[in-house]
């Protein structure tokens, strides 16, 4: 299983293995990481599992797609590496991918 | 010696209360019990993506038996308690067996409303609540043939655009003059009627369905002005009811819903309640009793807090949302007692648009189609609690956000 991990707002790292074909959202779920709610259980409707991706995953994990997007700018004023965690999918690839919880 | 804490209901409440019960400091026990023999699992996706095939069984767990096992939360699940003992500090199961607690969390839901209709209980004719009623009617859902919905509500409407993505010939029947009419401003309901009408779907509204007839199984629903439908399939989604049964007989305090204060405390300070079987007094709205998984999760954590007793007041805005065919329908607050619709964007020929309810110069709720920016927006506007324009809402010239107080962006 791929290991992720979440560096947390308040500055501890989470490491979890997360099956393949999960999210990161629901890694973070499984493994109580503080500051991904998840309220809408990943359909892209609420803006509550934002992640920053490690700039070094970027071009892995890919950006945003539009809807995406416009929940990110509606919550706040999103970076270029803001994602919803429901939105990334867990590849083999993204073994030991690196996502921060903003504050 | 630990304390038990047993949480009824293995639900969307439960799933969040018990890992929230650990993160307060709960050191005891942890017994949830379910009466469905699965994990607690997103109930939203059964009439969108698990209907549709698009996911299976195990991706709509909430957590993994792995997240729970490393907590410590034990399950009893296919288990239904049937009466709590408040004297005795203990509940009774269906199978006979009694369990002692020291604190109570009753997650119980809800439950389909029953129409008592003549041939209703024809082989063909389902209710949608749980993974098993899906899984029955996955096995009767054949392209080309015909499913009659009995109800023009989210669920029925949802119900309606994926047996239509599979190809099932659908027809909406829906008691009052248009659809959604208990939730939604007129505009609202027009613009689903039109998106379901142009995907092929027949929506039939003023419709009282009298009965359903058939041999083996259905083959037809009549309405009591005599039209008829033919029918392969029937969904009734015709709305749901508290399950506050054992609450009252407990006496507790029930009002359609269990009454609970805003840290979920019912009127036993030992027994909190979380979820759809509840009422509690939003800030907002005054005493209410949501339909909703945001409200279950975000009062779970009250819940928890409070039987580990600590006061965090449950106080988050109410929001909903409903995914048909390429429309994400976002909704926030609640539009009771508006005196005012205005309408962003175009509603009659689009596809993307929000209608905001308005009460006493005041935004209430906002029905957000396609418009994710301008739903965040409005959860904002409508917290805050300011004044508004209506000008201002309706002008696509200006980003909603910029309208919310002390808008940093």
């Amino acid at each position: 299983m791929p290991i992720i991990r979440y560096v947390q707002a308040n500055g501890q790292i989470v490491e979890a293995d997360v099956p393949l074909g999960s999210s990161v959202m629901q890694g973070a779920v499984d493994h109580m990481v503080e500051g991904i709610v998840a309220e809408c259980g990943g359909a892209c409707s609420c803006a509550t599992c934002e992640v920053l991706v490690d700039e070094s995953w970027m071009s892995l994990v890919g950006e945003a797609c539009d809807i995406e997007r416009d929940m990110l700018e509606g919550a706040g004023t999103p970076r270029a590496n803001s994602r919803l965690s429901c939105q990334i999918e867990v590849t083999p690839e993204l073994d030991g991918l690196v996502v921060a919880v903003p504050a | 010696m630990g304390e038990t804490c047993i949480i009824v209901g293995a639900s969307h409440a439960a799933a969040q209360l018990a890992p929230s019960l650990r993160q307060e400091g709960w050191d005891g026990r942890i017994v949830v019990i379910g009466d469905e023999p699965h994990l607690p699992y997103h109930r939203p996706p059964l009439s969108k993506a698990y209907l549709l095939g698009e996911k299976r069984r195990e991706e709509l767990l909430i957590r993994t038996s792995d997240a729970y096992a490393r907590l410590g939360i034990e399950f009893r699940l296919g288990e239904r308690v049937t009466s709590i003992d408040r004297a005795s500090r203990s509940l009774a199961l269906a199978s006979g067996a009694s369990l002692a607690w020291d604190k109570l969390a009753l997650c119980t839901g809800t439950r389909v409303r029953t129409v008592d209709l003549p041939g209703v209980d024809l082989s063909g004719v389902y209710y949608l609540r749980s993974i098993a009623d899906i899984d029955r009617i996955r096995e009767d859902v054949r392209p080309g043939m015909r499913a009659v919905i009995v109800g023009g509500g989210y669920i029925g409407l949802e119900t309606a655009a994926v047996l239509n993505q599979i190809g099932m010939q659908v027809s909406v029947l829906e008691m009052a003059p248009r659809v959604l009419a208990r939730v939604t401003a007129p505009a609202v309901s027009a613009f689903f009627e039109r998106v379901h009408r142009e995907a092929g779907v027949d929506v039939c509204t003023g419709v009282s369905v009298a009965g359903f007839e058939g041999g083996a199984r259905v083959e037809r629903v009549i309405a009591r002005d005599g039209r008829r439908w033919a029918a392969d399939l029937v969904v009734i989604g015709v709305g749901v009811l508290p399950n506050v049964e054992i609450a009252a007989r407990a006496n507790l305090a029930v009002d359609d819903g269990i009454v609970v204060d805003a840290c979920a405390r019912t009127s036993d300070p030992d027994i909190v309640a979380v979820g759809d079987c509840t009422r509690h007094p939003s800030p907002w709205y005054g005493p209410v009793r949501l339909e909703s998984v945001p409200n279950a999760t975000e009062q779970a954590k009250s819940a928890a807090a409070a039987l580990c007793g600590k006061d965090k007041p449950y106080a988050a805005l109410p929001w909903f949302w409903s995914d048909q065919y390429d429309i994400k329908l976002q909704i926030a607050g609640l539009n009771q007692g508006y005196d005012s619709v205005v309408v962003r964007g175009e509603r009659e020929t689009g596809r993307s648009f929000a209608a905001f309810y308005l009460k006493a110069g005041r935004l209430v709720a906002a029905d957000c189609v396609n418009r994710p920016q301008d739903f965040m927006a409005s959860k904002r506007l409508i917290a805050d609690g300011g004044s508004v324009q209506a000008s201002q809402l309706v002008d696509e010239g200006i980003a909603l956000k910029t309208l919310v107080a002390g808008a940093d962006a």
